[in-house]
């Protein structure tokens, strides 16, 4: 176990020393967020009808941004080959690694988060709905992600082949998210589709160690 | 003993060997020789279980090593291209991690003789990102002195090293093989007198 707690360290200790990775993406996403009421429309009520759908999309994107981040130091300087040969399961320590990716990246927006919902003029019931969704739905973001990421590692300029397999898969996470703050916007019950992102993240979290594992072998090939 | 059977491995659509087979025996040099391009680093990565060959097996004490695998990485080093440390973390840092990722308990004036020895002395806690190539390549290496590996796998382990640097790396080599240790090297440099009595392999390059 105190293996594990060792990955887990080092990869925050590597985290904070890079810190300007860490802030590019929260940079981003406030940028993106912005935008929209300067581009669309500044009036409250369009602000508030498209701002659920505006934090998601921003949060998707800019978790493009932090994903590479993920697998590539350690594919490009060997420390993957290390861990492979170290005859530790790689499924638990990809889903670690994981997890402390998730802490570094997610945590910030969701604290972030109730800024980003005052800019859009969310209603107190929409903004709970919505760190709702972002807590549940943020881990199958990076689950998801480890995957491809896994995959494109060995690539040169993988950075848009990974947005181009990743944004699909997110389609209905951000379909259900978004129709959780809406329906939280009408005072309607929002179980249904928090179940729903839960059963995917539940899927998510027995499976994807997994196929990460297996993506980052068939990188090394 | 480290036995490869009849291994196959293409890449891109062509073939770099075909049927290759080789036996390694405890207290064993082996020193593979090729041009570049010859599909030494592949053979080495198949022979770690890294990758797999398109066909034949790699055996380790008469075990098939995709079988083993736990038993088979306790007993080996391995060291690649690429150096497996983290450049934004210290020498100290990295091989602390590196230890504990293979469950070797080594106690710290250990590590530190060790570094000395490597000529890190007062390094230890630079982001090994400062550190200069042959530098980074020490902290790498000093990880043969600190696991009790009997196979070493070596992919070019003289680059980037200077003379000192080679001299001590060739005298360990011919230590190990003198305790029973079974090392495969690839090098283009030609191994000198230091490195004691090797066997060499060649390997040809195929269109």
């Amino acid at each position: 176990m105190s293996l594990y707690q060792g990955i887990f360290k080092r990869d925050m200790q590597v985290a904070f020393k890079q810190k300007a990775e860490l802030v590019q993406p929260l940079m981003f996403l406030l940028m993106v967020v912005t935008l929209f009421p300067l581009g669309v429309s500044p009036s409250p009520d369009t602000l508030q009808r498209i701002g659920p759908g505006v934090i998601w999309i921003a949060a998707i994107l800019s978790s493009l941004m932090a994903m590479e981040r993920l697998f590539r130091d350690d594919f490009q300087d060997g420390a993957l080959e290390q861990y492979m040969l170290s005859g530790m399961p790689l499924p638990a320590v990809s889903a670690v690694k994981v997890a402390a990716h998730w802490l570094v990246s997610f945590v910030p927006l969701l604290l972030l988060s109730p800024l980003l919902a005052m800019f859009l003029n969310l209603t107190v019931d929409m903004y709970i709905a919505l760190v709702l969704t972002l807590i549940l739905g943020t881990p199958l973001l990076s689950l998801i992600g480890a995957i491809a990421v896994g995959l494109t590692v060995g690539l040169q300029k993988g950075g848009v082949l990974l947005a181009l397999l990743l944004i699909p898969v997110f389609i209905p996470l951000l379909i259900f998210a978004t129709s959780a703050v809406d329906s939280a916007a009408l005072q309607l019950p929002y179980h249904a589709q928090l179940a729903i992102i839960a059963a995917m993240l539940l899927l998510a979290a027995a499976l994807s160690p997994f196929a990460i594992a297996y993506s980052l072998k068939v990188s090394q090939n | 003993m480290l036995e490869a059977r009849e291994l196959t491995c293409s890449k891109r659509d062509r073939t770099l060997f075909e049927g290759l087979s080789l036996v390694v025996e405890p207290g064993e040099l082996l020193y593979l020789r090729g041009p570049n391009g010859a599909g030494k680093t592949s053979l080495l990565r198949i022979l770690t279980g890294l990758s797999s060959p398109d066909s034949g097996a790699v055996l380790y004490n008469g075990m098939d090593i995709s079988a083993d695998k736990t038993g088979y990485y306790q007993d080996l080093f391995y060291l690649g291209h690429k150096s497996g440390t983290n450049g934004s973390l210290s020498a100290l840092d990295n091989l602390s991690f590196w230890l504990a990722q293979h469950n070797v308990s080594v106690p710290v004036n250990t590590l530190f003789d060790v570094l000395e020895k490597v000529g890190l002395v007062g390094l230890e806690d630079v982001p090994v990102r400062y550190l200069s190539a042959g530098q980074q390549r020490r902290v790498a290496l000093s990880r043969l002195w600190l696991k009790p590996a009997k196979v070493w796998i070596l992919d070019e382990p003289f680059t980037a090293l200077d003379v000192k640097g080679v001299h001590m790396l060739e005298k360990s080599m011919k230590e190990h093989v003198g305790r029973g240790g079974l090392i495969i090297t690839t090098s283009h440099q030609h191994l000198s007198e230091t490195a004691g009595e090797h066997r060499v392999f060649d390997l040809e390059y195929r269109f």
